[in-house]
């Protein structure tokens, strides 16, 4: 709807977003209750969603959960340090193949493995990454792109780690209540963990890489440092939900780098709102599900997600997260001009 | 030992023709553009839609190809890639996502009768049959073709960048945009030329390297990779970098699936591009000035 | 306006082309502690990228940079800045949305000046906030706390500035502060670095308002089409026919 020359649209904050800026939001229950309630009923509901959801739609929400890892990973270095990650699969294979090995050769338990893979999986995701971080963000997307396919020949030309079948057999998680709760805890942490970190001095100076790398360098900072910081925390983050995928349905195998893996979590990210992080959460919370319910069309999901990725990063570059927190905090109304 | 120097030499034909497009387009315009991969193998199904089910003359159908893959390419570039220039995060995901939905696209099955290019059937003919012996090492006559068209497109290009208008204003714009936009050359519409020959020049390559085995869509991700693989070898922007290194990957290649078995290539491709990056990150011939690679 | 004998910064025959163009050929100069040199010339002369050179941003082809007996050319911007050598900007882009003290936050992050502060009490936002008094932010008015973006053009200058100190430089670099003001704000920011100057700071400033600068600078370098034509006081730079013709032609030149 565009502003005709007769008219145009106004935005003023609502009075309450007002009066509960920063200290003054104690000042009163309603006030706290504004600033609150979104945050809440993310929690809350993601928290109760496990004992109102049938078996099947639980493991969606599992899967769910791990889009919205990945995605938060994307968001966090494509919006606050300027670099365009698509291969997320590499991370889901890294954590998986390694929790898995760990698994099927040591016997570790899933309560170690995954941990000790989040860690490992990012040692070796930031090494390998390593020589393009002192480089333009392009080689980057580049090497990215290119890892997770390369990281499938090998394995399948050298054989190696069960080659094309994969390793079967792995222990799962002792039962549906932890199998969610684990993720879902994981996802809460990481959530409002970024958004703590991006708001601390660090992200400022991410920030700064991202949009102004010179003034940055004049200050003194070294760029590739980081980077490399913040490479090693998306990659912790989604070697975790790797590790745990491959606890939760038993086996690892070449499908850990597919390219959905890759694609969802920036076409949820780029639906729900780049740079917000809870817009990441939100997009990978909708599409999850509706690629679930499009699991008969086989490729078509795919191509769907890249469709509605076009449009909203065409025609509504600002995402659902934005458009529904300027709906929250501002009201609008036409005004004649 | 003969048969290493010769089927080399091809490879490196066959690399140089897939990462031209991409080159000449990331050299011009800074674009990046993943659909690259995709226009490739889309050009082989056209062709091979065109042959077989519209019974078209072959050359009929790799013409008309041609012609839809220039005008996909600019397409993108008007109504994707330029309303995004200057936001590179946008640019390189828009250009990504297009690139899967074409590829992807075409592998669905089932969608109002369309069912898709899966399967190892889809040939497309070699454009002479037979072999021929050079150095006792039997070559097939499509091969040789191939090396012919490259060498004729490497000479084409340096024709058409050094001495006709439109090539010498890519040139301007990949040297200096804001200098030639100041001289009268837009810049939008460069973007877009660029993108249309490179999308064709994808195409040319899949009409020609095609026939030499069969098309199927994971293809799409294969050329790509190598492209940008090559490209970031010879220095991404130089397009004399890109030949070059085609040639040292081409050999290399060759080379290692010779004494070492086919299953390193990949190993020898991530090395190399590992390698490039850590020693000389502006490629081979990279122009960029090495202190803007780094950062 | 001492001079002193330290020696702190050695150019010796810098040289940098573009392609075919000789953007700086063969420039050296010497710079001790307490001066404030001013390099002029008209426009194109290679100004910029001598400033580029020193800070770091742009590899000389030739020459070499001796500071604190280490040859920096072609040192990283960061490493340059973490010795000591700060620079401004011409294009300033601050955080135009955040308060004005968060600008500093970047720099007051960078290795030099956390070990200057380590050991100091209160945080990094009370730093930056007491720089920015220093610099002439009036705490009481709170204007530190105005977000960037609507800062007159005077105040965003000092800011720039405000940046290059929280690095505790030996060296600022200043790329065309007066540009933009009017005689009137460059009245009320030389104060400013004339305080700095005082404080030990070294200056090398940039500049076209000849008058204002020659107010501040004890030493002068003119450069023309990538060459040094002139240096030495102000007012001798300025007597030499060369310096002349190059900001005004010659007789015959119409």
């Amino acid at each position: 709807m565009m502003s005709s020359p007769d008219r145009r649209r106004k935005r003023l904050d609502r009075s309450i977003e007002v009066r509960s800026a920063g200290l003054y939001a104690l000042s009163s229950y309603r006030e706290m209750t504004y600033v609150l309630a979104p945050r809440l009923l993310l929690i809350v509901g993601l928290l109760i969603l496990p004992f109102i959801l049938d078996p099947y739609w639980q493991k969606v929400l599992c899967a769910a959960a791990i889009t919205a890892i990945l995605a938060l990973s994307f968001d966090f270095l494509a919006q606050y340090v300027g670099l365009v990650c698509l291969g997320g699969a590499m991370f889901i294979g890294f954590g998986g193949y390694i929790a898995g090995l760990m698994n099927a050769n040591w016997g570790l338990p899933p309560m170690l493995t995954i941990p000790l893979a989040a860690v490992i999986g990012s040692f070796v995701s930031t090494l390998v990454l390593l020589p393009c971080l002192r480089l333009r963000g392009i080689y980057f997307a580049i090497v990215t792109f290119m890892l997770p396919l390369f990281a499938r020949n090998v394995i399948v030309a050298l054989g190696l780690f069960g080659s094309t079948e994969g390793i079967t057999g792995l222990d799962t998680l002792p039962n549906t209540w932890v199998e969610q709760y684990v993720i879902l805890i994981a996802l809460l942490v990481a959530l409002f963990g970024l958004r703590r970190l991006v708001s601390e001095d660090i992200g400022l100076i991410m920030m700064g890489i991202k949009d102004n790398d010179q003034a940055v360098l004049a200050a003194g900072i070294s760029i590739f440092r980081y980077r490399v910081i913040a490479v090693f925390v998306a990659s912790f983050i989604a070697c975790f939900a790797g590790a745990y995928l491959a606890h939760l349905y038993g086996w690892l195998g070449l499908s850990l780098f597919a390219m959905d893996f890759s694609i969802l979590p920036i076409a949820a990210t780029v639906m729900g709102g780049m740079g917000t992080l809870s817009g990441a959460v939100i997009g990978a919370l909708i599409l999850t599900p509706l690629s679930e319910a499009l699991r008969g069309f086989g490729q078509l999901r795919v191509v769907l997600y890249c469709l509605v990725l076009l449009i909203f990063i065409l025609y509504k570059p600002e995402g659902l997260m934005n458009y529904l927190e300027r709906k929250y905090h501002q009201f609008e109304r036409w005004e004649k001009v | 030992m003969e048969s290493v120097l010769i089927y080399g030499a091809i490879n490196s034909v066959i690399f140089a023709l897939m990462s031209v497009g991409f080159s000449l387009v990331y050299g011009v315009s800074r674009l990046p553009n993943f659909a690259h991969g995709s226009i490739y193998v889309l050009v082989g199904f056209l062709t091979w839609s065109f042959v077989n089910d519209l019974n078209l003359n072959y050359w009929l159908a790799i013409l008309i190809s041609l012609a839809v893959a220039s005008l996909l390419g600019a397409a993108i570039a008007q109504f994707v890639l330029l309303r995004l220039r200057g936001l590179p995060t946008s640019e390189i995901i828009a250009s990504f996502a297009v690139g899967l939905i074409i590829l992807e696209g075409l592998r669905l099955q089932g969608i109002g009768g369309f069912k898709g290019f899966i399967g190892p059937n889809y040939v497309l003919k070699p454009f002479v049959d037979g072999k021929i012996e050079i150095f006792s090492v039997f070559v097939d006559y499509q091969r040789l073709i191939v090396v012919g068209v490259g060498a004729a497109l490497a000479v084409g290009l340096w024709f058409f960048t050094h001495h006709t208008r439109m090539g010498l204003s890519l040139r301007a714009i990949a040297q200096d945009e804001q200098a030639a936009m100041m001289l009268g050359i837009n810049s939008d519409r460069v973007a877009m030329m660029s993108m249309a020959i490179g999308s064709a020049l994808a195409g040319l390559a899949a009409v020609i390297i095609l026939p030499l085995g069969n098309v199927t869509a994971e293809d799409g991700y294969r050329v790509l990779v190598y492209a940008l693989a090559v490209c970031i070898i010879g220095g991404l922007g130089s397009w004399g970098g890109t030949f070059m290194a085609a040639f040292l990957v081409g050999f290399a290649m060759k080379v290692s699936t010779f004494f070492f078995g086919a299953v390193w290539e990949s190993v020898v491709l991530v090395g190399t591009i590992i390698l490039v990056l850590l020693v000389k990150p502006s490629g081979l011939l990279g122009k960029q000035k090495e202190l803007e690679e780094r950062v | 306006m001492t001079m002193s004998d330290e020696l702190l910064l050695e150019v010796r025959n810098v040289g940098k082309s573009f392609g075919g163009v000789k953007a700086v050929m063969d420039v050296s100069f010497t710079l001790y502690k307490g001066d404030v040199l001013g390099v002029i010339g008209p426009n194109g002369a290679g100004k910029t990228t001598l400033v580029n050179i020193l800070t770091g941003f742009v590899k000389p082809d030739r020459g070499s940079i001796i500071y604190k007996g280490r040859d920096i050319a072609g040192m990283a911007p960061n490493r340059v800045a973490n010795l000591g050598l700060a620079r401004t900007f011409q294009v300033m882009r601050p955080y135009h949305s955040l308060p004005a003290y968060k600008n500093l936050i970047v720099p007051l992050n960078s290795p030099r000046a956390k070990k200057a502060t380590a050991g100091k009490l209160g945080d990094r936002d009370s730093v930056a906030i007491d720089i920015l008094e220093e610099v002439g932010f009036e705490r009481d008015a709170r204007v530190p706390y105005k977000t960037a973006g609507s800062l007159p053009l005077g105040y965003q200058k000092r800011l720039e500035l405000a940046r290059c100190i929280a690095l505790k430089p030996e060296i600022i670099l200043c790329d065309e502060v007066f540009s933009g003001l009017s005689m009137s704000e460059i009245t009320s920011i030389l104060p400013l670095l004339e305080k700095l100057v005082m404080q030990g700071v070294t200056l090398i400033m940039v500049e076209h308002r000849l008058r204002e600068l020659f107010r501040l600078a004890n030493r002068a370098l003119v450069m023309r089409f990538g060459v040094k034509i002139a240096e030495g006081s102000p007012r001798e730079v300025m007597k030499k026919d060369e310096v002349r013709a190059a900001y005004m032609g010659t007789k015959r030149s119409r």
